[in-house]
């Protein structure tokens, strides 16, 4: 009991002590959150896009075959599906057709796709939230794209995607196949990819293994390894990212270092009336320990909180164009919060834990001081 | 009560500026008595005081405390006894700005771990009785100065110690303070406690309630005994 008397009375005094030096601690404060703000931005918006590409990828196949001809990938003949069908346990296999246009107008990069909801209404397509934006004014009648033989077609805008999908569709834009196959100049017999899916989720490796025995030119990619290299392209960025803010982590580390000991002529006088008072040196520790509970954890929620707020209400609007890549049309979406307690764990150690061992050392040069020096001042 | 044998203190020992504050002290301080150290500046009172509050180790020699040898005790502990049985009131005061005039009595029973309330009650009851009640929640910055040695006084006493130091306690005080202070020291000792004050003020020398004067030369006692009017 007297213990926990004696913390409250440590800690009543470290919270008056931090309040009369208000101007100092605030300063601390507002640099301690925004590391921490920087460092939770990225990590909350990194975890959330990729639980995002993952959610997204749930309705995608289980696999995609490309051919590749001298290790680029290239149109796959439709008869490849035929093979494919063939095996055990494969169902579900189709054709896809998709491919990129660049619109020099916007200097954007537009993913062309094929629906085969569209195939009664050639002439008609359907455009994502990214591509309206950069047409001019909100009736947008028909666009036109220029075809691989020099000509142009002009294709009626029939409908915009919903901008739930934005993520995935700010850049597309859905045709018919005919519209498509007119587009890119694409024989009837040939294909962008094929799509399949298996019975039995295991046999999914088993399944890859044989269609490359079968079709050696083809390649079989797994969604689970789309997922992957989605966390690796992500983790790099956010990699990249925290790289750049170790900059200001250690720069504010420095400043936390200094704050503690470069005490002032107030501080140290301070603490030298607390020592001849009565007060021992570990005494001062704990109010040191406890100053520093204080400031970690009033930056950490802070940050923690600034950063929720941006991720997730603001989509992230500072770190936008890094983190999301480099599409010339940025998706305007907000993400689904999602935070585990790895991410909260990660930038408690990446934060609160160098700020302690940083002004350990001088909290302890500090609470040495000689009581004696008191009777002479 | 306090006794020092021998006792010697050096500052800087062995570098240029290496200076012999104390040298060869024997001193016996009895319970219950005003004792006064006086001397020219320089000549070890604020050392001797620092020694006998086990706010600094002597060099050499032994000190003893209620029979108890401090000198090899360990800080944690050297630092129970200081807080115990020492209370201190400090040339300048020195009392934290920013803190209330009750808040600066508190601080050194905090690390006790005695219920807030209690401690506050306790610093209530001193501030009433050195007539300070009204000035409790006023910072220590917009203190009098005589406020300011009372807020002091008060503070020395929160722990109930058995021994009051004071240094130099009237050096900022005017002759009307100084002597208020001397009544307030008086009726302390009139309750059995013990004061050693430190001061070259001839009014706290020619106090009838000093019992003892320590007089010191460059670090050595010259003379001690009752004090007598000249």
């Amino acid at each position: 009991m007297r213990w926990i008397e004696k913390q409250r009375n440590i800690l009543d005094f470290t919270l008056g002590s931090l309040l009369r030096r208000r101007g100092k601690s605030l300063a601390l404060l507002i640099v301690y959150s925004l590391v921490i703000f920087m460092l939770a931005s990225v990590i909350f918006f990194t975890h959330a896009i990729k639980k995002e590409a993952a959610v997204v990828l749930e309705g995608a196949p289980e696999m995609i075959v490309q051919r590749l001809i001298a290790g680029r990938h290239d149109l796959i003949p439709k008869s490849y599906a035929d093979t494919i069908r063939e095996i055990k346990g494969v169902y579900a296999v189709n054709g896809r057709l998709w491919g990129y246009y660049y619109d020099p107008t916007n200097g954007a990069n537009y993913t062309l796709m094929v629906d085969s909801d569209l195939n009664d209404t050639a002439g008609s397509i359907v455009i994502g939230k990214g591509v309206a934006r950069n047409l001019p004014g909100d009736n947008y009648g028909a666009i036109p794209l220029k075809a691989s033989d020099g000509s142009y077609l002009f294709l009626k805008v029939g409908g915009i995607l919903p901008a739930e999908s934005e993520l995935v569709s700010a850049d597309l834009i859905l045709m018919s196949e005919k519209d498509f196959r007119r587009m890119f100049g694409i024989p009837d017999e040939y294909v962008t990819d094929i799509t399949l899916q298996v019975r039995n989720p295991k046999e999914y490796t088993t399944v890859a293994t044989k269609i490359s025995q079968l079709l050696p030119d083809s390649r079989p990619i797994l969604k689970e390894e789309i997922l992957r290299t989605y966390d690796a392209v992500f983790d790099w960025r956010a990699g990249i990212l925290i790289v750049i803010l170790l900059g200001s982590i250690l720069a504010f580390l420095i400043l936390a270092w200094d704050r503690s000991a470069g005490l002032s002529v107030e501080e140290k006088h301070e603490t030298g009336i607390l020592k001849a008072l009565g007060w021992e040196t570990s005494d001062i520790l704990l109010m040191k320990f406890w100053e520093g509970v204080a400031i970690s954890l009033t930056s950490f929620l802070v940050g923690i909180l600034a950063a929720y707020v941006h991720v997730f209400f603001f989509a992230s609007g500072l770190f936008e164009p890094v983190l999301k890549g480099w599409s010339v049309l940025y998706p305007e979406f907000r993400l689904t919060p999602f935070i585990d307690g790895y991410q909260v764990a990660t930038l408690f150690l990446l934060t609160v834990v160098p700020f302690t061992i940083a002004t350990i050392i001088p909290a302890w040069r500090t609470a040495t001081i000689d009581p004696d020096t008191m009777m002479r001042t | 009560m306090i006794e020092l044998k021998d006792v010697r203190k050096v500052y800087n020992a062995g570098k240029p500026s290496e200076f012999v504050a104390l040298d060869g002290i024997d001193l016996s301080l009895e319970a219950g008595r005003v004792t006064v150290l006086k001397g020219p500046s320089g000549s070890g009172k604020t050392t001797l005081l620092s020694l006998l509050g086990c706010m600094a180790r002597p060099t050499a020699g032994r000190i003893h405390v209620f029979g108890r040898e401090i000198t090899s005790l360990p800080e944690r502990f050297l630092t129970e006894v200081r807080r115990k049985t020492f209370g201190f009131i400090f040339q300048q005061f020195q009392l934290i700005k920013g803190m209330t005039a009750i808040e600066n009595v508190m601080i050194p029973a905090y690390p006790s771990g005695e219920r807030r309330a209690e401690l506050k009650a306790r610093a209530e009851k001193l501030l009433e009785m050195l007539n300070l009640s009204h000035r409790a929640e006023a910072n220590a910055e917009w203190l009098s100065g005589g406020e300011a040695q009372r807020v002091a006084i008060a503070r020395a006493l929160i722990n109930n110690p058995a021994v009051i130091i004071a240094d130099e306690p009237t050096a900022h005080l005017d002759t009307k303070l100084a002597r208020e202070f001397m009544e307030i020291i008086e009726n302390l000792n009139g309750g059995g406690m013990t004061v050693l004050i430190a001061s070259h003020d001839p009014l706290i020398h020619e106090s009838p309630g000093v019992d003892h004067v320590v007089t010191l030369k460059d670090g050595r006692i010259v003379s001690q005994g009752a004090f007598q009017c000249s």
